[in-house]
């Protein structure tokens, strides 16, 4: 109980996260840094702490490092905001803090913060906010600013003002499948008194019930299955025959053979057949739909850059959106930021963060009059930069944007089956025709006919791959592998070749492990910590975890140097914390980069922060290596070559220093040579490489960050999966092709009563429902049984 | 049984009715986010805690 307590004690109150170093108590609360403290108080004074009434620790820490008076620009404005009358505006925002019932909560009392918020409402499983305004009385920066306050920045980039709606496609859908079950569902009423025979005692009702059948028929042919229809004539107007061709055919000999019997009063038609068959072509299509929220295959390099920039025209500040940007604009990037579009070094000292775009982990320094690609981050003081390329056109904007990555049209199993299956119900087709004609009976060659097309209907096929795929999309999904669509499903069962990026895809970013050259007493260790305290640089905050030191000295002469590290008089002893830029005099260190250590002009040593392997990454390599050619291509040095080489086999092709121009080469030239690629990459430095490959796959280690366009988003922590995730996707394929071997066998039965002209409505009715049964059934049994034999669920 | 015309229509009419209940819902939006209302129901009303 004791002990319970005293862990939470030094739990901030506000995120949660351990209170290491700083304590900061209000009102018998404690918090671990003024920023969360800072919330807090803005909550207290508004009277809102029911926000942490409803979760334990609902914050988030607070990273105050961005700017936004680019939300000033009317420009921009207009661009952002859903909808704005006279006096009120309104405005959705994509906010990745969003986790939890305080969130929701908190984000919908703003109006309790201010007056001029009179309306705010969160979707969920979106993470968005729409919030309405006065704009009179709030500004849109003001507005932003607050939610920063309050420790949910919205996430703001170009891309998510130009995004589709995919929701309008979906509603229509979920219309369709509305209309045709409604439809259904009256045919199969009035088809019931024909199934048991009551026809007989009242004839008069037989025709009423027909005509409404016919009636029901029509919107589901006209409206429901418009897009079969759409489909199939572009199809063949492109000479060719993909799924969609017999279902559209057989969907109108369907209703035209209905109409016919009902019309010239001769039988009761397949209205049921047709619009049950409608009805579950389209809940095929609707569960292969599958929606991530806010996950985004499609990014490209607008999410990654902000969507403003501040440019300086005649000495003044002034933001402008990005893709406004012309050749010869000013700009004045801050620490932190990013570079929008190829520039010169005008002015300032830069230390840029390339590892995003080139997969190398050190900041390159640039001397005045360099050139800086897009997509470096400053880490240092502020640099002043001359524009010399248009963001979309920038070295690397330009790799992404290159068009013809893949063929466009790809054949999958479906479509090539449907070719042949096609040809062969028309021969049978044909030839009972031409037999029954052949033997004077027209009413009866017709009627073979029909019922061949009918019976024959490929909608098994239709329905076994969209229900086999998703079901495994769903089990990868929760396994932390998010796949793209059910097609790319297919694409991943192919590959027989892989293809590594190193930098935060074999390594993980999070959880470096730090040492130290050195030896370090106790009592430099409190100079050192003193030190670092007062730095929130991530590797201050890294180096200070690791020592675990919670005493301190009082500092004096502080000064943090941008990008080089840290300085400052602890017990009357100059200390230096950082890179050998900073330090007075030059060090024999048996590592150039790392956090040197100088107390008192004496050399103690310097950290060293490694990267670290992702876990399993021995066992998954030793495991691929039987199945795949594997490959790497790093960004980086060669300085982990040998690391690497040890969970490689002798045989893998191990490259460093590859340009992300490189990397695309590498990965076309062993498509040439026949192989299957799939690319697992994280940065921008990928991309191309990912886009080219036939299945890329983005890792990532938290699943809102950035990933760029791919087919896949793996969670750092599921990579171990890999070989498994590959496996179910092959048995996916496998249960497709059984399913269609059953399938075919109810055509055959159904083969030898269309072909005599024998085939009555209600045979036709059962059948078709019995056989999607089956189907639906076995595909979703048997993806569960070989789910868990690949130790997937 | 000329009773069952009457009924037929009667049934109709009503799988109509129900069918443009859903098109309204659906259009209305109060499909597009389901998960959101359940927990906004399991906040307390603070201003009605005031008036009891």
């Amino acid at each position: 109980m004791e002990q319970q307590k005293i862990i939470e004690a030094s739990l901030c109150y506000h995120c949660g996260e351990e209170i290491a170093t700083l304590d900061l108590v209000i009102d018998d609360k404690h918090f671990c840094c003024a920023g969360c403290k800072g919330v807090y108080q803005i909550l207290a004074n508004n009277n809102m702490c029911a926000y942490y009434a409803y979760n334990d620790t609902p914050g988030k820490r607070l990273n105050l490092n961005t700017h936004f008076e680019y939300l000033d620009e009317p420009s921009l404005l207009k661009q952002l905001l859903n909808y704005q009358d006279e006096t009120s505006s309104m405005v959705t925002f994509y906010i990745p803090a969003i986790h939890c019932s305080s969130c929701i909560w908190l984000l919908e009392h703003l109006y309790k913060i201010d007056a001029a918020i009179f309306n705010s409402r969160i979707d969920f499983l979106k993470k968005e906010v729409s919030i309405s305004f006065k704009h009179q009385e709030i500004s849109l920066r003001k507005l932003v600013e607050t939610l920063v306050q309050i420790g949910y920045e919205p996430a703001i980039n170009l891309q998510d003002f130009v995004k589709e709606n995919s929701n309008t496609v979906n509603k229509s859908l979920i219309l369709k499948i509305a209309v045709s079950g409604f439809c259904m569902g009256n045919v199969m009423l009035f088809s019931f008194p024909e199934y048991f025979g009551l026809s007989n005692l009242e004839p008069q009702f037989k025709a009423l019930f027909g005509w409404l059948n016919l009636a029901f028929s029509i919107p589901v042919v006209l409206f429901c299955a418009k897009d079969y229809f759409l489909s199939a004539y572009a199809s063949l107007k492109h000479k060719h025959v993909n799924l969609d061709t017999p279902l559209a055919l057989i969907i109108a000999v369907l209703f035209l053979r209905t109409a016919y019997s009902v019309i010239f009063n001769d039988g009761v038609g397949f209205a049921d057949t047709l619009t049950g068959l409608v009805f579950l072509l389209l809940m095929g299509k609707w569960v292969k739909q599958r929606t991530y929220h806010h996950i985004s295959f499609d990014r490209d390099y607008r999410s990654y850059f902000p969507i403003a920039i501040t440019t300086l025209q005649g000495g003044k500040e002034k933001p402008k959106a990005i893709n406004e940007l012309a050749i010869g604009d000013r700009l004045w990037i801050r620490n932190g930021e990013l570079v929008p579009a190829d520039s010169i070094l005008m002015k300032g000292d830069a230390w840029l963060d390339m590892s995003f775009v080139t997969g190398e982990t050190e900041p390159k320094h640039k001397v005045l009059g360099e050139i800086i690609y897009a997509g470096g981050k400053q880490m240092g003081e502020g640099i002043e930069i001359e524009v010399v390329k248009n963001a979309s056109q920038s070295y690397l904007t330009s790799l992404w944007n290159k068009e013809n990555y893949k063929a466009k049209f790809k054949q999958n199993f479906n479509d090539s089956v449907a070719k042949v299956f096609s040809i062969v119900v028309f021969v049978i087709a044909f030839s009972a025709m031409v037999y029954w004609f052949y033997y004077g009976n027209s009413a009866k060659a017709w009627a073979a006919f029909t019922a061949v097309i009918i019976v024959a209907c490929p909608c098994v096929l239709a329905l076994s791959t969209p229900f086999t795929l998703s079901a495994i999309l769903a089990v990868f999904d929760k396994k932390g592998f998010y796949v793209k669509n059910t097609d790319a499903v297919e694409d991943l069962a192919s590959c027989n070749s892989i293809v590594f990026d190193k930098t935060g895809t074999l390594t993980t970013a999070e959880n470096a492990i730090i040492s130290f050259t050195g030896n370090l007493t106790d009592e430099d260790k409190k100079i050192v910590v003193s030190l670092l305290n007062h730095s929130s640089h991530p590797l201050s905050r890294q180096v200070l975890k690791h020592l675990s030191c919670n005493q301190f000295y009082p500092i004096t002469q502080y000064k943090e140097v941008l990008g080089k590290g840290i300085r400052g008089i602890v017990n009357q002893q100059m200390v230096y914390a950082g890179n050998q830029s900073l330090l007075p005099f030059a060090i024999k260190a048996p590592e150039k980069s790392g956090v040197h250590i100088v107390i008192n002009e004496q050399y103690k040593g310097t950290f060293i922060v490694a990267q670290q392997w992702r876990p399993n990454l021995a066992k998954l390599i030793t495991k691929l290596t039987t199945q795949f050619k594997l490959k790497v291509l790093s960004g980086d040095t060669n300085k982990d070559e040998q690391a690497l080489q040890t969970f490689f086999s002798p045989l893998a092709d191990i490259s460093f220093e590859q340009s992300p121009q490189e990397k695309l080469t590498a990965i076309t030239q062993q498509q040439q040579n026949g192989e299957k690629v799939m690319m697992l990459g994280d940065g921008l430095n990928d991309a191309g490489a990912l886009k080219q490959s036939d299945f890329g796959i983005a890792i990532t280690d938290n699943v809102n960050n950035f990933t760029p366009g791919c087919d896949a988003i793996l969670k750092g922590s599921s990579l171990s999966l890999l070989p498994n995730f590959h496996q179910l996707s092959k048995d996916g394929l496998k249960i497709i092709k059984i399913s269609f071997a059953i399938a075919i066998t109810y055509n055959c039965v159904g083969l030898y009563y269309a072909v005599q002209g024998t085939l009555y409505p209600l045979v036709a009715a059962v059948l078709m429902p019995i056989s999607t049964i089956t189907i639906i059934s076995f595909t979703t049994i048997a993806t569960r049984f070989f789910a868990s034999k690949n130790k997937l669920l | 049984m000329n009773i069952l015309y009457f009924l037929v229509g009667c049934s109709i009419l009503m799988a109509l009715i129900f069918l443009g209940a859903f098109v309204w819902s659906l259009k209305n939006g109060q499909h597009d986010d389901v998960v959101t209302p359940g927990i906004r129901v399991l906040f307390e009303d603070e201003d009605s805690k005031v008036d009891s």
